[in-house]
């Protein structure tokens, strides 16, 4: 099957880049990627063609069996297409359901980028991740853009500078690279989310979590957060506008996938920050998180404050969103093409393929049925690709202290009935297993066999027991020790020599 | 004083020994660690003689002592100098048996010198411990001779399994509990001349139903055994150097018992029952069939061929297995690696844990072969790299490349394996088409993207050596 790659423009994404590319061939593709489609992210066509994709015109991506892009199909666009044919690109079903039955009534099927479910398998192929990571990243060098100061603290010879305040409103994805970036240029960071169980992800980055007081329990079932109820609305309307009169930087990242984004910075928390501080609104696309906010517009207010409002972060960095969504798409393929024979084969048991087809052979197939996410009933419901691993219930330390009281307890029954010597022996026994377990475990694989003979060779340590019978009276057990001590000699010897001639083999390159 | 001095190197002995391991540890170490074992053996041996004839001289007892030793040395040497090291594992185990063997020795020694018990409790311990060592020395003596059987080829490597194996184990497991209740009513000679017979018959039949694809993890146990029998001996004769000594190499055995085992994604039990890979290979079958039911061609390549691909690729990755070991084609296989680095190829070895029939050892016939340790890889530090590879030589493997493992309803379903097929192209040298020792067919020889390169593997790999020609002159 053919694999084609439109040219979006504007869009300065590309679905493809001549990396993915090499890595859709070895599927069993082909690829035809629409001249010029990469020149935005600095791909130029000759990179493709050396990778091994064909050059061709619209018409020719667009009469593929595949069609993989960055956005949706513009109406000229969807004129090309066939019934049979898939698409896969960011389709928004839930905001766009027009252009879902456009779709349908082309019989093509599609697959949206923005459905894939969030469970661990699927986290190779998660763009919204990887595109919430690199706006993350680039909100922070809008907000340094417009911010007329450092970020770092610096001591020169004209006089202290402050390191900039950043406050960071929601630790998803996008939250956490906001978090990575602006500490990585020397601001101060605090943030906030409601599930404050993300407190130890942002802690780990560096920053400060502030928590909203008194948080009810906050859990969703696919990993997003929600809506939240009025009265935690309200607290943490404080703690916003307590932040907002002291900080040089808000980053707002509160998005709820096809809802309205919830608005959580008002006018006077805006009014009351300093003059030049900045916010950048990532959640514009869905109206905005701060009420000010004019989505894809970047203004100043009349109290200078500079709202960055634009909805294309991830496309100002185009040759790295272009590569994190191509390698998306390519791992979205390997799963499709589970005999990398290039024949995409569409599976409806397999929950992935479920969730993000919104269209099958014409027929609407979204809303998918909802499904219940492994993360959401851990401990804590973490964000996908920078999850940490969330920590399973603590062992009770207690009933393992228990136990061994009872043991130790045990043991000194039984001592009353063993010899002296015998106790001491079983000290230094016991003292061996641990120190023989750790010392053991630190050994090389490639190590393992001189490690075996060596150990072997030890074993010949019998011989001193051998030795203590000699002097014996008995000439029976003389004649025993003599065998024994040749049997243990012979061990002893032979061990350490093989092993001396092994390790001198080991040579490094 | 002389005491003192005797008790302080038996604890500077143990102390040395935990040395030893640690130098093992790692390769920049490992020879210095070699010597502190040999330090600490010395150390042991010259106190205890030094403190047993300076209490009671005894002529003949010295005489016999001079003698053992310079026979242990005269034979030590030269087995452990002419070895091949293809022949290593069997080695270890003959080792091994001795070991075992002298532990048993010193545990009857130590009942027959002693008369009475000033108390019950000291009688039972002793009774307890000296029969322990004899029963575990002698079983790691006659299981190890059997594993030495097995990989020499002397003894077929097939598992044997009696009949009525359950009614004979049992059978010597009610000897054995007799002997001791004997033992400990009665302490004299007999009882334990009966538990060192059983513990024979009882190594002999364990070893022996187990197949020869599983030795590492059978010399490991064994090796493990031969630890705790000495620990036992040192109990028994009331030594806590031999009690550190034989505790420390029945923990490395244990522990290398169980890398092994998780290698094979089978617990130790598992293959200590032995008898694995007799049982007829079902499903497996069903892999090696197309979607229409016809089955699956293997395509050959000839060495010509192979050379043209490994000219063309830039990354290699080779695979060997215990058939590398059999043709002794490490050799040839090391040159041709020295020729694709010479001609500016990225080669690596990826070895897995359970390949060969000792652990590690396929490290040490590539060192022997004078392939450098640090572009021979682990598998799990090599198994995410199969992608980015243009050819894997598989050289003798079968089991631990085999792609149905990572299906359910095989025999081998959920072992760890290297991940070859993930390459671009693999070359299997093979001799035929046969199941690997578990008796699972191997679908990977089917796959598109393998070849198949018959015949001897150190023939094939002298064959790629002459087609792939000389090293570019840089």
């Amino acid at each position: 099957m053919r694999i084609g790659i439109p040219d979006e423009a504007p869009e300065t994404r590309a679905a493809a880049t001549p990396a993915t590319v090499t890595a859709l061939l070895t599927l069993g593709y082909d690829v035809v990627v629409q001249a010029g489609a990469g020149a935005r992210s600095s791909f130029p066509d000759h990179a493709y063609r050396d990778a091994g994709a064909a050059i061709g015109t619209a018409d020719d991506v667009w009469s593929s069996d595949v069609v993989a892009m960055v956005g949706e199909p513009s109406p000229a666009q969807q004129a090309l297409m066939r019934p049979g044919q898939v698409l896969i690109g960011f389709l928004h079903p839930r905001s766009d359901p027009a252009l879902i039955e456009a779709l349908a009534a082309r019989g093509v099927t599609a697959l949206s980028m923005d459905m894939v479910p969030r469970i661990s398998r699927a986290q190779s192929l998660d763009a919204l991740s990887s595109m919430a990571n690199i706006a993350g990243y680039r909100a922070v060098i809008e907000a340094g853009h417009a911010f007329g100061r450092f970020f770092t603290g610096q001591v020169t010879a004209a006089g202290k500078v402050p390191p900039a305040k950043v406050f960071v409103i929601g630790t998803g994805v996008a939250g956490l690279a906001a978090i990575g970036a602006a500490g990585g240029l020397g601001a101060e960071v605090t943030a906030t989310d409601v599930r404050p169980e993300t407190a130890e992800q942002v802690e780990s980055m560096g920053a400060k979590f502030v928590k909203v007081a008194e948080v009810e329990e906050v859990r969703s079932s696919d990993g997003y957060a929600r809506d939240t109820s009025a009265d935690y609305a309200a607290k943490a309307a404080e703690l916003y506008a307590r932040q907002a009169a002291t900080v040089d930087i808000i980053i707002t990242t509160a998005a709820i996938p096809g809802r309205p984004s919830p608005k959580l910075i008002t006018a006077e928390m805006v009014e009351s920050m300093r003059p030049g501080s900045v916010i950048v609104d990532l959640a514009a696309a869905g109206g905005g998180n701060c009420v000010l906010t004019r989505p894809g517009e970047t203004y100043t207010t009349d109290g200078g404050v500079t709202i960055v409002g634009y909805t294309d972060l991830a496309s100002r960095l185009p040759g790295q969103a272009s590569q994190l969504y191509g390698t998306n798409i390519v791992n979205l393929l390997k799963l499709l093409t589970p005999d990398k024979d290039g024949e995409l084969r569409l599976d409806f048991d397999d929950v992935v393929h479920r969730q993000m087809t919104v269209v099958r052979d014409g027929e609407v197939t979204f809303p998918p049925p909802p499904i219940e996410v492994s993360v959401a009933p851990a401990a804590a419901a973490a964000p996908a690709p920078v999850a940490i691993p969330t920590a399973a219930a603590p062992p009770d330390q207690w009933a393992r202290f228990r136990m061994v009281l009872m043991l130790v307890a045990g043991w000194l029954l039984l001592s009353l009935l063993l010899p002296g010597g015998f106790l001491s022996s079983i000290l230094v026994f016991g003292l061996a297993m641990v120190v023989g377990y750790y010392v053991i475990w630190g050994v090389e694989p490639a190590l393992y066999t001189p490690l075996m003979s060596v150990s072997n060779a030890v074993s010949g340590i019998t011989i001193v027991g051998a030795i203590t019978q000699l002097t014996s009276p008995l000439l029976s057990v003389q004649i025993i020790a003599f065998v024994a001590i040749v049997l243990a000699g012979i061990n002893c010897v032979g061990g350490f020599a093989i092993t001396n001639r092994m390790l001198a083999m080991f040579k490094r390159s | 004083m002389l005491d003192n001095i005797v008790f302080g190197g038996y604890i500077a002995a143990a102390l040395l020994f935990i040395l030893s391991i640690v130098g093992l540890g790692k390769q920049e170490t490992a020879r210095s660690g070699n010597a502190f074992g040999i330090a600490g053996m010395t150390l042991a041996v010259l106190a205890t003689v030094i403190h047993t004839f300076t209490r009671e001289w005894n002529t003949v007892g010295f005489v016999l002592l001079l003698v053992a030793l310079a026979i242990a040395f005269t034979v030590g040497l030269l087995y452990s100098t002419r070895v091949a090291m293809t022949g290593l594992p069997g080695l270890v185990a003959l080792f091994n048996a001795f070991g075992g063997q002298a532990s048993a020795a010193v545990g009857i020694n130590s009942a027959l010198q002693v008369e009475s018990y000033p108390v019950l409790s000291d009688q039972i311990v002793h009774g307890v411990t000296v029969w322990a060592a004899v029963v575990v020395g002698a079983l790691t003596f006659s299981g190890s001779i059997v594993a030495f059987g097995k990989l020499g080829g002397r003894i077929t490597s097939r598992p044997v399994v009696l009949s009525a194996r359950w009614l004979v184990m049992g059978l010597l497991g009610v000897g054995l509990v007799g002997s001791l209740a004997w033992y400990l009513a009665a302490p004299n000679i007999w009882p334990l001349v009966i538990a060192h017979v059983l513990g024979y018959l009882f190594g002999i039949l364990m070893v022996l139903a187990i197949g020869g694809a599983d030795m590492p993890v059978v010399v490991s146990f064994l090796n493990s055994f031969s630890g705790w029998a000495g620990a036992l001996s040192g109990f028994a004769i009331g030594s806590d150097l031999l009690v550190v000594a034989g505790t420390i190499v029945g923990m490395s055995g244990i522990i290398l018992s169980i890398v092994m085992a998780r290698g094979m994604n089978r617990s130790i039990a598992n293959v200590l029952l032995g008898g694995f890979g007799t049982a007829d290979s079902t499903g497996a079958a069903v892999a090696m069939l197309d979607a229409d039911g016809n089955p699956l061609q293997a395509v050959s390549a000839g060495a010509d061929e192979v050379a043209g691909w490994l000219r063309e690729a830039d990354s290699v990755i080779i695979a060997p297995g215990y058939g590398m070991a059999v043709a002794q084609a490490q050799h040839p296989v090391a040159e041709l690696t020295r020729r694709l680095i010479a001609q500016g190829k990225t080669v690596r070895f990826a070895i897995h844990p359970v390949a060969g029939r000792l652990p590690g050892h396929m490290n040490v016939l590539l060192a022997e072969a004078r392939v450098p340790y640090d572009i021979v890889l682990e598998m799990d530090e090599i198994n995410d790299d199969f992608p980015r590879t243009d050819v894997v030589l598989v050289i003798g493997a079968n089991d631990t490349v085999n792609p149905a493992a990572m299906e359910a309803g095989s025999p081998i379903s959920g072992m760890p394996v290297l991940h070859v097929w993930e390459s671009r192209q693999v070359v299997v040298f093979k001799r035929s088409m046969a199941a690997g020792y578990s008796g699972v067919e191997n679908p990977l020889f089917v796959r598109e993207n393998t070849a198949m390169l018959f015949g001897d593997a150190k023939a094939s790999a002298e064959a790629l050596v002459h087609a792939v020609g000389a090293p570019a002159a840089v």
